[in-house]
């Protein structure tokens, strides 16, 4: 009998029993609906992550005052200068923008609308390192910057929340008891890799904040941007060897400044949702597994209500291996479209949540393919079973069963 | 298992010698078949009458191929089918033999035409010749125009005849039938005797049938009776004591 025919019989009796045929699959259907849409927007996740953090700028150094290991070690480490910075761009090579930092939450007035928001002051280097753009108005210029002038520039929030729909520059704001005009807007970003609205900014010389608001000559975190190309390792080096010297560090003391890269965090994310995915992905694959399960169940209460049908087909000259092969074929077709519809139902799953949680939808062929390959292989496994219990029956008992 | 003391019988289509077959194992020991010898020539159109547990329904299986005797020797066309295997036995049913059975047994919720095509696709035949050879068998019932009725949508009688379809449909030189007219009343019963009859007369079938009603076994040309296993007459000419 050739393999046609076998498909030809499997196919008929799937038919022929509609809604037995469903209730198999549905197992089948389910898990690799489940396995494929995690996946699918696990990689979505990942993804998404990796583009928020390139949004924080690329080949990124942020050189934060402390020991980012150990519990409570930053608090007796001295900030920066902003001459710390300056030695910076003298000193280190490869280096594309240097953007010492300090930055405080404070209200900011308009008329009768206030608004809490984080203000930084930096240099115009800021905006190379962050990857800002501007939407309307100018960045400060070098010599309001060494003025320490009231100027800023600010997020997209903040202008939503606190002016109309008309441009906000040259509008004032007040923030504490000074008063500050604004020269420009800056380009919406969206939310951080870590849930911050990066929007909800203002942005000031870095000596207008340290006068007027924090009434200190420090610099919380130095924003290294690095040409592209450059070594983070060199760099690295350099910044560590430089800062250790301006800090007087004798060669037995740690570090007590810490250096972090921003490819770094995105990689450790993008490893924690890595593992994420991984775990559910394997949630997913235990109820296919189950379903597989299901499938064998079915194929063994089949062949329990088939046996007289198994014991014409034996009498009638069926060799044991078609009787095999017909019900390892039914399983294998079950599973296979089981398969097919659960893909079907991943993509349209993935394509409603992937929306609803603003993910991108990627879409996956090889964890399609793979699933699709272990349902057909499940199949096999499970229909295995059952199959060569039908093909072993005794033709006399099979047809004297009731 | 081979009996080598067997007298091999030239024109026989069937022979039987020394066929014994025991159920069960120590204290639950059955022997339902106590050393039988029979032969069946080309042509011949048997019944096998007995009691309940005489042993009829044991010799019918083991004629048939689906069971395998105890000790003794079967030749089917000379070939001792004691020693095949159980997939050899069923090359063997597929190619020589057909049955009919009681209940009909034809399978659930499939049309008459595909009933009677099932032997053929075992044989590997093509979709046209199937359906050719197949509605040519089912003409030869009468039941051309119920080809796509299911089981369900057929009277008993009906699903007698396409059973009788399925079973002559690859021209098997032996039909076996185990009380073909059991679950049927009298009239269509005789109606499925004189298709079988005139199966035997005009295709020269060899059949084989299992019955404990006299006037059905007075159709055939020979009877055999088992009692408790072992052959008590074996007439010509339908002669039922």
């Amino acid at each position: 009998m050739m393999g046609w025919t076998t498909l030809l019989l499997a196919l008929r009796e799937i038919r022929r029993n509609l809604m037995r045929s469903f209730l198999t699959v549905l197992g089948i259907v389910i898990g690799v609906a489940a396995v494929v849409t995690m996946v699918t927007l696990g990689n979505g996740a990942t993804q998404s992550v990796s583009d928020q953090i390139s949004s924080l700028g690329s080949n990124l150094l942020m050189l934060r005052p402390g020991q980012r290991m150990g519990p409570g070690s930053s608090s007796g480490a001295p900030n920066f200068k902003a001459e710390d910075a300056e030695a910076i761009k003298t000193q280190v090579g490869s280096l594309k923008a240097v953007a010492p930092t300090v930055s405080r939450t404070s209200v900011v007035v308009v008329g009768t609308k206030n608004w809490a928001t984080s203000i930084t002051g930096s240099n115009s280097d800021y905006f190379t390192s962050g990857n800002w753009t501007l939407e309307d108005g100018r960045y400060f210029s070098a010599t309001e910057e060494r003025a320490g002038k009231a100027v800023c520039v600010i997020g997209a929030t903040v202008r939503k929340e606190l002016f109309e729909a008309h441009s906000p520059v040259g509008d004032t704001m007040r923030i504490k008891q000074f008063s500050c005009e604004v020269i420009g807007v800056l380009a919406a970003k969206g939310q951080s890799a870590m849930g911050r609205d990066q929007d909800d900014t203002v942005v000031m010389p870095l000596r207008t904040v340290q006068r007027r608001l924090t009434g200190k000559q420090d610099v919380n975190t130095i924003l290294i941007s690095m040409q592209d190309g450059a070594s983070t390792e060199q760099v690295t080096n350099q910044l560590t060897v430089l800062m250790r010297e301006r800090r007087k560090l004798s060669d037995n003391e740690d570090d007590d400044f810490s250096i972090r890269d921003t490819k770094e965090i995105a990689q450790t994310l993008s490893g924690a949702i890595g593992t994420m995915t991984a775990l559910l992905g394997a949630v997913a694959a235990v109820s296919l597994l189950v379903g597989g399960i299901g499938i064998m169940n079915i194929m063994l209460v089949s062949v329990t209500e088939r046996t007289r049908e198994i014991g014409i087909r034996l009498a009638i000259g069926a060799l044991e291996k078609e009787v095999l092969m017909q019900f390892l074929t039914e399983a294998v077709v079950l599973s296979a479209f089981g398969g097919l519809v659960g893909l079907l139902l991943a993509a349209i799953a993935c394509y409603g949540l992937a929306s609803v949680l603003s993910l991108p939808f990627l879409f996956s062929p090889s964890i399609n393919l793979l699933a699709f390959g272990f349902s057909a292989a499940i199949g096999v496994i499970f229909g295995y079973v059952p199959a060569r219990r039908a093909a072993q029956l005794d033709p006399i008992e099979a047809l004297r069963h009731e | 298992m081979n009996d080598a003391s067997i007298t091999v019988e030239p024109d026989a289509l069937i022979q039987l010698a020394g066929i014994t077959k025991t159920y069960g194992r120590g204290q639950a020991e059955f022997q339902a078949l106590k050393g039988v010898d029979l032969s069946i020539r080309q042509g011949e159109f048997v019944a096998i009458m007995g009691p309940s547990g005489s042993g009829k329904s044991t010799a019918m299986n083991i004629l048939g191929c689906l069971d395998t005797p105890t000790s003794g020797a079967y030749l089917f066309e000379g070939v001792h089918v004691e020693n095949l295997s159980r997939d050899q036995r069923a090359l063997l049913r597929r190619n020589y033999l057909g049955f009919v059975f009681q209940g009909f047994n034809l399978l659930a919720r499939t049309t008459a035409q595909e009933n009677v095509e099932l032997p053929l696709l075992y044989r590997g035949e093509t979709a046209e010749a199937r359906h050719e050879i197949g509605m040519a068998a089912l003409r030869s019932v009468g039941l051309e125009e119920w080809a796509h009725h299911t089981s369900s949508e057929l009277s008993g009688g009906q699903q007698q005849r396409v059973a009788i379809a399925r079973a002559i449909v690859t021209n098997p030189k032996v039909l076996l039938a185990d009380e073909p007219t059991g679950n049927l009343d009298s009239k269509r019963g005789h109606e499925i005797m004189e298709l079988l009859v005139g199966m035997n007369r005009d295709h020269g079938i060899t059949i084989l049938m299992v019955t404990h009603e006299p006037d059905i076994a007075a159709y055939a040309k020979r009877v055999v009776h088992f009692v408790d296993g072992e052959i008590a007459h074996d007439n010509e000419n339908g002669g039922t004591a």
